[in-house]
Formats: structure tokens, C-alpha cells, sequence
């Protein structure tokens, strides 16, 4: 039993971190369309946050929960300065945006590498996550289930934004037609630049969970760049639903194969599964209904 | 309400309007006819804003608007119903329409004037007929509360019957006198019946202007025809 519920519930907290990361990208990529490769700094700038809280608020079981909305305000700020500065000047030109947040992701890097070090430093778990609970023989840490939570929180609250508020409407808006929306009054200028806050605070919320796990390092964020790209696009561009399922998805199959081969074969492994998925169905999971041209 | 003055526009290096001026009056309905390519869409694009002037100016009551952003024109009075019964196909029709405003009156006004949108509230607007979205644009338009409505070629590719409806509501609002109307249609006879003055664009100049109404129909025949 162990052989099966140990790489699916660990694999489900990484499907979850996966999650939090590529809902930030469902927003700028999947529905704006800009390659912000920079994305993945944005959760090291979460996993910074949460270390620098720490040395203010010397209480490790509140540090944590003061630090994630701290991360998603210093996140989302980059994020709109990366919007203001270079971004604006980009929309519709996907190449250029790939090539100079390339350039941004290097260059946080050495930021963080010249101020904080190289070697990264550690991030304290509090004493309500540190234990486990006995899943079928799996003892499942509760930093793992925390970050299930997190991942839950910052999905019902996304889909609530954009569901139920007028500003979610004129983030959809100007998604699906931005000339349109310009001409019913939205000011599509102002929603790019809470969207792209919106999507940057949320991966500095999931660097918040990576620093839980695996402290701070100035790397970070490329371990979790293409697959959270990857996650955006298999689960079908400016659809939640398919980056919930395949971010759970490639997960879980990659604790799978970690669990059979080694963690770097397992990378390869998933990652071939996927680009044979979308050679199979380039849309993704789940693609958009429409009647005629509309 | 709405001038263009010596309008120069076009997309790249192609100018397809060239110093075009064109005038509607407060309370006033003009429509602009002419054939495919004769820069009747670009004329309005430019009016709205969606569409950077070359050379010229647009001025919305009185003042310049030229380097306005469309939003910002909104908010002035300016409502537009695009070609194509543009909609955002992933949004019900009841969120296109709250996407204006949530005010329940004021939705329910425009849902008098076009009920058959009373029962596809919950639809999503991609899935809707061609003339149930159009009518799904106007309303929506109509929520923006303009003093100056654009149409561009609102009775397009639409089933008859829907036509009829539609044709029947602008030919109201034209009606109203405290909303300006800037048309451009296909249909001439409809377009002159809605409107007080006519403009027909070739080649992206305007090559007559006069009065409108019925008794047009011959000189915009004969215009067109040339």
C-alpha cells in the first residue's frame, strides 16, 4: 500500500505547489498571453519574504501566516513593475516578452545572489506544521497538507475574483476581446495591470509553501518555471479547471516516477508524457466552446 | 455632438480614409453607405478610437478627443456596436450585460427592448444565433448610456426576421431626438429611412452628402453606382 499512497499524497502536495505557481501563469500567460519567464523570481521573491518576515516576526507559528499575504503584496509589486516598466510595451509581440523576462529572471537572480548569498538560507517551519498525520502508511507531513490548502485557497479565491466581481468581469473582458472591452468602458490599460499583480502575488503565495519545504536559494524559481508552463498549456490556455487537473496530474506522475526511477529520470519522463499529450491534442485539456465566430 | 474634421487613417503605410470631415449634430442621424473597402468601418474605428488619426481631428462636443483612449470616449457619451456581433463568447449574456453595469433597472430596460435575451440570461454569448447576439450588442451599448450611438452594419449577416426587430429599435432610438446616431449599413433603404442625412464614402473619400429619408434613395443609388 505504502508503494502506492506515499508518491500519490506526496505527489498531490507537489501537484498543489505546481498549482499555486501556474495559477499566477494561467492569469498573465494563459489569459493575457505574455511568456513571463521572470514568474518562477516571483516565487523566490515569495521564499525571500517569508525568510526576511522571519527575522521581523520572531514568532515562527505567526510568521508564517503574516508572511503570505507580505509575499503576495511584494510578488504582485514586481509583477507590476515588470507590467509598467517592460511589459506594456509588449502585448501581442509573445517572442519579445520571452527574450527580455529571460533577461529579468537572470537578473533577480544575481540581485538575490548579491544580497542574500548564494547558498540560500533556511525558512523555520511553525510548530502547528510541523508533525504528521498516518495516511495508510504514509506519515503525511502537515507542511505537505498545508500546502494543499494554500493551493485550495488561492484557487477559490482566484475563480471568485474573476467569477463573481466586476472586476473579475473586466479581467475576462478584456481577455476574450480587448477592443471590445475598451469600447463598453473598461479601462483595459488598468485591468492588465491588476491582472499581472494578481498573477505575480499568487506565485509569491507559492513561494511562501516552497520555502516551508525547501528554503530560500536564488535558483528557485527555475525549478518550477517550465513545468508550471508546462501545467498552463496541457490543461488548455484560459481554462482553470485544466490547470487544476493537470498540475495534480503531472504531480502526482512525477512522485510516481521518482518513486520507480530517480527524480531526474522522472522529470524527463513526465515531461516526455506531456509534449506526447499535446502532439495528441494541441488545445489541452479543456479548450473553449463557441458558436460561429463570436 | 460628433465631428471628424480632415481625417487621414489607415492601417501601416495604407491610408484608406483620406481627409474625410464628417458631421452629426445633437440629436441629430447620419449614415454613412458605400461599398466593401470604402474605408466606412476604419471611419468609424477612428471615431471611437480604437483606430490612431494620420492626419485630421475628432472632436466630441466641441473638444478634441483625437488622442483619447476608447474608454475615455465612453465615459464622454460615445456607444459603439461594432461590426460582426462581437460579444465575449465565454461570458453569459446576463455577465456581458452586467459588464456595463450591475444596476437591475437599468438591465431590465434594455431586456425590454430586446425579451428574447430575457431567456438566454445564463447562456454563455458564444453560444448564441448571429441576430441574438447582435441584439445582445446593442443592449449592451445601449447600457453604457451614450448621447451618441455608432452602429456598424448592425442588420449584417443576420436571419430576416431578427433584421426586422433590429431595424425597428434603431429606427426608434434615431427616432427619440435626445440620441445622436452615426450609422453605417449596407442596406440603403433602411439606412435612409433611420437616418436624416446620408455621406457616401468610395475610396475612402466622401463623394455625396445630403438629406436623408426616402426620397435620397435615388441620388445614393446613383452615388454608389458610379
Amino acid at each position: 500500500m505504502d508503494a502506492f499512497t506515499t508518491p500519490l499524497l506526496a505527489g498531490t502536495a507537489t501537484g498543489a505547489l505546481l498549482l499555486i505557481a501556474a495559477l499566477g501563469l494561467a492569469l498573465t500567460f494563459g489569459q493575457m498571453g505574455v511568456i513571463n519567464m521572470a514568474h518562477g523570481e516571483f516565487l523566490m521573491a515569495g521564499a525571500y519574504t517569508t525568510y526576511l518576515t522571519q527575522q521581523v516576526v520572531t514568532s515562527t507559528d505567526l510568521s508564517i501566516l503574516v508572511a503570505l499575504p507580505v509575499a503576495f503584496l511584494v510578488a504582485g509589486a514586481l509583477g507590476l513593475l515588470l507590467e509598467v516598466a517592460i511589459i506594456q510595451w509588449m502585448y501581442r509581440r509573445p517572442l519579445d516578452t520571452l527574450l527580455v523576462t529571460v533577461g529579468v529572471s537572470l537578473l533577480l537572480q544575481q540581485l538575490a545572489k548579491d544580497v542574500f548569498g548564494a547558498q540560500g538560507d533556511p525558512v523555520h517551519t511553525p510548530g502547528w506544521l510541523d508533525g504528521n498525520i498516518d495516511v495508510l502508511g504514509y506519515h503525511w507531513p502537515f507542511r505537505q497538507m498545508f500546502t494543499i490548502v494554500l493551493a485550495g485557497a488561492a484557487l477559490a479565491g482566484l475563480g471568485a475574483l474573476l467569477r463573481y466581481t466586476a472586476y473579475g468581469r473586466r479581467i475576462r473582458a478584456t481577455v476574450q476581446n480587448r477592443d471590445l472591452a475598451e469600447t463598453m468602458g473598461v479601462s483595459t490599460r488598468a485591468v492588465d495591470r491588476v491582472t499581472f499583480f494578481v498573477g505575480s502575488g499568487l506565485a509569491g503565495i507559492g513561494g511562501v509553501a516552497v520555502s516551508l519545504i525547501s528554503g530560500t536559494n536564488p535558483n528557485l524559481g527555475t525549478t518550477y518555471i517550465i513545468s508550471a508552463f508546462l501545467v498552463v498549456v496541457a490543461g488548455g490556455l484560459g481554462q482553470l479547471r485544466g490547470t487544476v487537473i493537470a498540475a495534480f496530474a503531472v504531480g502526482v506522475v512525477t512522485a510516481f516516477f521518482t518513486d520507480w526511477f530517480s527524480s531526474s529520470m522522472a522529470q524527463v519522463l513526465t515531461f516526455a508524457l506531456v509534449v506526447v499529450f499535446l502532439q495528441l491534442r494541441p488545445q489541452g485539456l479543456f479548450t473553449v466552446r463557441a458558436r460561429g465566430l463570436a | 455632438m460628433l465631428e471628424l474634421r480632415d481625417v487621414t487613417a489607415g492601417y501601416g503605410r495604407t491610408r484608406v480614409v483620406e481627409d474625410v470631415s464628417l458631421v452629426v449634430p445633437e440629436g441629430g442621424a447620419v449614415a454613412v453607405m458605400g461599398h466593401n473597402g470604402a474605408g466606412k468601418t476604419t471611419l468609424l474605428r477612428v471615431a471611437v478610437g480604437l483606430l490612431p488619426v494620420m492626419r485630421g481631428q475628432v472632436l466630441l462636443d466641441g473638444e478634441d478627443v483625437t488622442r483619447l483612449r476608447p474608454s475615455k470616449r465612453v465615459a464622454r457619451g460615445l456607444g459603439y456596436v461594432p461590426q460582426g456581433q462581437l460579444s465575449f463568447p465565454q461570458m453569459t449574456t446576463l455577465e456581458n450585460l452586467q459588464l456595463v453595469t450591475t444596476d437591475r433597472r437599468a438591465i431590465d430596460g434594455v431586456l425590454d427592448t430586446f425579451p428574447a435575451l430575457r431567456d438566454l440570461l445564463g447562456r454563455r454569448a458564444g453560444l448564441l444565433s448571429g441576430g441574438q447576439r447582435q441584439q445582445l450588442a446593442i443592449a449592451r451599448t445601449l447600457l453604457t448610456r451614450p448621447r451618441l450611438l455608432i452602429l456598424d452594419e448592425p442588420t449584417e449577416g443576420i436571419q430576416p426576421n431578427v433584421v426586422a426587430e433590429i431595424e425597428a429599435v434603431i429606427t426608434a432610438l434615431t427616432a427619440r431626438g435626445d440620441l445622436s446616431v452615426l450609422l453605417v449599413e449596407q442596406h440603403v433603404g433602411f439606412a435612409l429611412r433611420s437616418t436624416d442625412a446620408y455621406a457616401v464614402l468610395e475610396s475612402g473619400r466622401v463623394t455625396s452628402t445630403g438629406a436623408g429619408g426616402p426620397g435620397a434613395l435615388d441620388a445614393v443609388r446613383t452615388a454608389m453606382a458610379v
